[in-house]
């Protein structure tokens, strides 16, 4: 039994290296593809130049044919279509959530030409959804490591990673060397710069989105269909927008969409053409359930594709929509300095012992993922619902932590959340609220939230 | 008199988290004059399932940018966006786009 013993090691220890070296592989294959890319990070204007087309394959080689072959068999696909794959390019807007499975899709079938576009670095928080990248990869370009991944997958496919942003004085031109579109981002103004670029480069937009539990696609301006701007002719107001960080997104569901886009874009590029254009796909993945809903067709009076266009060259987007084109929370500024105090500063009361209340105005959901164990927890919804209940929870916390000094006129109650934008709103509340409810308080809030507490004060609390 | 006007009315893409996180709703529209449209709709649902924080789905009389009406799985711009008139049974689906990835 000692020789099964023995093989077990070795096995063990095969895979383990293997492992290593399939590690080692993955950061080569990003440093390489990255190489060009990193400095392009920022400037937009370094990404690589025009492109050569692709050469026109006028038959499959064997390999191909090998490689292909349970999709070759398709009447639908078939040789002709295979070769349409081959000679078409198609611009990946975003390698995240929905930008990797499209991509890996797209690489599988065997599209010419894929374009990466995505000015942010791997994540570990980004892992349980794009599955393009690694636990090897984190802080490399997200375009540089979807294409290192996308490489050792199928090697046939040119891969052009842009590590930089989507930039109005770049997109048009980027958008014009492509023959199909995916839209994969995560924020409203590169939603409508992608969209602008794309009827002005008369280029079809398969877009895309996910968030929580629910996703949505539609393809834009193909033949005479409606663009994202007949849709949706004016940005919503910035603070109806949730970003995946504050929303929370369960990884396979924007990996389904992504895989419907995928589909989508196979179909217009082999030429059998799409199946939302004027149609829009929801799905919902609490209650299993897809939906098509038939859309207005294009608008004569749309600002960018209709008769009298106004839009006619690419703009500022984030001044359109009054947001950043990138999905990072906001910050809010709704208090003046003297109602904040740092984290540094909260630190040093907690050590001298100044008697004070933590208020924690996170959702439950979040608390339950970490806290401090001497906070007050309401979530800022009951406050903004004055729920009475808790109010007067919050009043006896503040009488008994007051019994313990001597009668201060004005109680400290300082106000926490994730990052410090929840914590002003609360802070507002406090401040308005007649005398009566709570006594006389001094409400102000923690800048930076419990994230600054973690980066800055204790690295052994949670980050989410 | 126009007689009561029962409907569902649904929510999605985030537009559920200003009525309690409740996606369905069986709406019965009481007798009322004039016939029910949307708009009028759009004021009953202010009054009666909207709580709080009026400007997140509506703005004027209309609903806000970035949240599309769907009326029996149609475009609402199809069936005469404000005007359409409603009929028994209809479904109206306000579902807010999604823009993460």
């Amino acid at each position: 039994m000692a020789g099964g013993a023995e093989a077990a090691r070795l096995s063990a220890e095969i895979g383990q290296r293997e492992q290593e070296l399939r590690g080692l592989r993955d950061r080569l294959a990003a440093v390489l593809a990255g190489g060009s890319g990193a400095a392009a990070e920022g400037s937009g204007a370094a990404f690589p130049g025009e492109l050569p087309p692709l050469p026109a394959q006028a038959s499959l080689s064997p390999a191909d044919i090998l490689r292909y072959s349970r999709q070759l068999v398709l009447p639908e696909l078939g040789v002709r279509g295979q070769l349409l794959l081959a000679r078409s390019s198609v611009l990946v807007v975003g390698c995240g959530g929905l930008g990797c499975p499209l991509a890996q899709y797209l690489a599988a079938a065997g599209v010419g030409r894929l374009g990466l576009v995505d000015h942010d670095v791997v994540e570990t928080s980004n892992l349980h959804r794009q599955v393009l990248h690694g636990e090897a990869r984190r802080g490399v370009p997200k375009a540089a490591s979807a294409a290192a991944a996308l490489r050792l997958l199928n090697s046939g496919v040119q891969y052009v990673p842009y590590c930089g942003a989507l930039d109005p004085r770049t997109a048009l031109e980027l958008v014009r060397q492509y023959d199909v579109v995916a839209d994969c981002s995560d924020n409203v103004p590169t939603r409508y710069l992608v969209n602008d670029a794309c009827v002005l480069a008369g280029k079809p937009l398969v877009s895309g989105s996910a968030l929580r539990l629910e996703g949505q696609l539609v393809t834009y301006n193909y033949q005479g269909g409606p663009c994202y701007r007949c849709l949706f002719p004016k940005p919503p107001p910035p603070e109806t927008v949730t970003n995946c960080a504050d929303g929370g997104v369960l990884g396979v569901v924007p990996g389904i969409v992504g895989c419907i886009q995928a589909l989508e874009v196979l179909k217009i590029a082999s030429g059998m053409g799409p199946s939302f254009s004027r149609f829009m796909l929801m799905f919902d993945a609490r209650e299993g359930r897809f939906r098509n809903i038939k859309l207005r067709p294009k608008k004569p009076d749309c600002a960018v594709c209709g008769d009298n266009p106004t839009v006619t060259c690419l703009q500022d987007y984030e001044a359109f929509c009054g947001s950043s084109a990138t999905d990072k929370c906001r910050t809010l500024h709704l208090l003046s300095s003297e109602d904040r105090v740092s984290v540094e500063e909260y630190k040093k009361l907690l050590d001298e012992q100044v008697p004070h209340v933590l208020l924690d105005v996170r959702p439950q959901v979040e608390v339950d993922i970490c806290r401090l164990v001497h906070a007050v927890h309401i979530p800022l919804s009951k406050l903004e619902e004055k729920d009475e209940e808790y109010l007067e929870y919050l009043g006896k916390r503040i009488c008994e932590e007051k019994q313990r000094t001597n009668g201060q006129t004005s109680f400290p109650v300082y106000v926490v959340c994730k990052l410090g934008n929840d914590s002003q709103k609360a802070v507002r509340i406090l401040q308005e609220l007649p005398a009566k409810e709570l006594g006389s308080v001094l409400a102000k809030d923690i800048k930076g939230g419990l994230m600054a507490w973690a980066s800055k004060i204790d690295p052994t609390f949670p980050q989410y | 008199m126009a007689a009561p006007v029962s409907l569902q009315v649904e929510f999605g893409g985030g537009a559920e988290l200003l009525f309690d996180g409740v996606k369905k709703h069986q709406v019965t529209l009481p007798c009322q004059p004039e016939p029910w449209d949307i708009r009028n709709l759009l004021k009953w649902i202010k009054q009666n399932l909207l709580k709080e924080r009026p400007e997140l789905f509506m703005q004027g009389e209309s609903v806000r940018p970035g949240i599309l009406v769907l009326i029996n799985d149609a475009d609402w711009e199809l069936m005469g966006e404000l005007d359409y008139k409603l009929q028994d049974q209809d479904n109206v689906l306000f579902i807010s786009t999604l823009h993460g990835g």
